[in-house]
């Protein structure tokens, strides 16, 4: 009795949760599709693969623990961001190259 | 899990502002970002009820697996539901990122207080509903779905893109699966016309009640949450399936559905919505079962789901799956 009732404690703290990314093919960069839970990195490969490859959506995929994951704020008001804005002269536009230039 | 920190009433009219600036550029919220707390809970109902309608929708279609007609059918079958638990998971995991646990959906499925689409509650009575269910209601859905393809929260938008792409087979099947009883015998002719005449309008309640009886409509349509309104979504759908209907020689049965020369678009009769109110309270013929089944697979599974816990928790992953990215040669 006291088994079945710590089964359901173990029940009870749910499998952790996976992000899952796919490389769709060959020379292709692994892409976020969606996350799920697994109880191991094994499960979450397999399950990545019913999950999110059900019709050859891709040829590899990753299964990253979601609390392994450290990020950046979403928020575009990011100070992180914000250095970036005035470099104006990292983009190829910012420089004036007479027309009569080929292959440039 | 919400990552949004305790905040002051000035900040958070800053915090407010910047949201719905968001919400107008037409650019998406992702969910570490600030968010009111009605947009929140009403993305939890939303997407919650889309989860729970994926889910509880594999049982009226599950049941003919075992008697599909051919391997054939039954391959395409079995593929399709184990689409809708494939939907169903890329939902909840939409769901999850706003900060509720997927022990706690489950829970609040089989409680009641999470409701899933209504239609579900109808059973599946012959083989011919496994191709009017495909047609009218995956086709419904679909009207529903693109449109969520453009919902303002991140998460839900790219499930739903997910979603669409897949939903499509299911609507052809069952279109497939009509068109080849229809040129079969009169019986099987006649199991297409009683199915068709049970799901129709089921499938018109499958929008959701009038514009003017939907009091989550306007706030939901101002946050980008919902694209269109139910009356709207309705109207495409009509317009869509009648000549679908005249292509395949079944008779929709509504006397009121007429083409409306001057607005472009077919008049329609209202469904019963006293039966709808009545099947969403719980009193449709097939509540009970659903829930039930659905609470009997989910206390059977426990022992499993414990027993991978505590087998991940003995041992660490080693063999084929779960290797390192860039691995070694030492380490082959």
């Amino acid at each position: 009795m006291s088994e079945q009732h710590g089964a359901e404690d173990a029940v009870q703290a749910e499998w952790p949760l996976y992000e899952i990314f796919v490389r769709g093919k060959r020379g292709l960069n692994h892409v976020h599709v969606g996350s799920l839970h697994a109880a191991d990195d094994e499960m979450a490969l397999r399950h990545a693969r019913d999950v999110y490859t059900r019709r050859n959506e891709g040829v590899s995929i990753w299964a990253v623990r979601a609390n392994a994951i450290a990020a950046s704020s979403p928020d575009e008001k990011d100070p992180l961001f914000a250095p970036a804005a005035d470099k104006v002269y990292r983009h190829p536009t910012f420089y004036k190259i007479p027309d009569n230039v080929p292959h440039m | 899990m919400t990552a949004t920190p305790e905040v002051s009433p000035g900040a958070e009219q800053d915090l407010l502002d910047h949201f719905e600036a968001t919400i107008s550029r037409n650019d998406r919220i992702e969910p570490r970002d600030w968010m009111p707390e009605k947009y929140r809970g009403t993305l939890v109902r939303q997407i919650a009820q889309h989860a729970h309608s994926e889910i509880i929708g594999m049982q009226p279609e599950g049941n003919w697996i075992t008697r599909a007609p051919s391997l054939r059918r039954k391959a395409i079958l079995l593929a399709k539901v184990q689409d809708e638990a494939g939907h169903g998971l890329y939902l909840y995991s939409a769901c999850e990122t706003l900060g509720v646990s997927r022990r706690q959906l489950t829970d609040r499925l089989i409680n009641g207080t999470q409701k899933y689409s209504s239609i579900f509650n109808y059973p599946a009575l012959s083989y011919a509903d496994v191709g009017t269910i495909g047609w009218l209601v995956d086709g419904a859905a679909i009207c529903n779905q693109v449109p969520l393809c453009r919902t303002s929260y991140g998460p839900y938008g790219r499930a739903m893109i997910r979603i669409c792409k897949e939903e499509s087979f299911h609507q052809r099947q069952g279109y497939e699966l009509l068109m080849t009883m229809m040129s079969g015998t009169d019986e099987q002719r006649a199991m297409v016309a009683e199915s068709v005449d049970r799901f129709w309008w089921p499938s018109l309640m499958m929008f959701g009640p009038p514009d003017d009886e939907s009091p989550n409509t306007r706030q939901s349509m101002a946050w980008g949450i919902k694209r269109d309104t139910n009356d709207e979504l309705r109207q495409k759908f009509v317009d869509m399936t009648v000549p679908q209907a005249e292509a395949l020689g079944v008779t929709l049965p509504d006397p009121d559905l007429h083409w409306n020369e001057e607005r472009g678009q077919y008049d329609f009769g209202q469904p019963d919505w006293a039966e709808f109110h009545a099947v969403v309270k719980g009193s449709g013929p097939c509540n009970a079962e659903r829930i039930a089944h659905r609470r009997r697979a989910d206390d059977e599974g426990a022992w499993v789901r414990a027993a991978a816990t505590a087998f991940a928790r003995r041992s660490q992953t080693s063999g084929q799956l779960g290797r390192p990215i860039s691995g070694k040669e030492s380490d082959r």
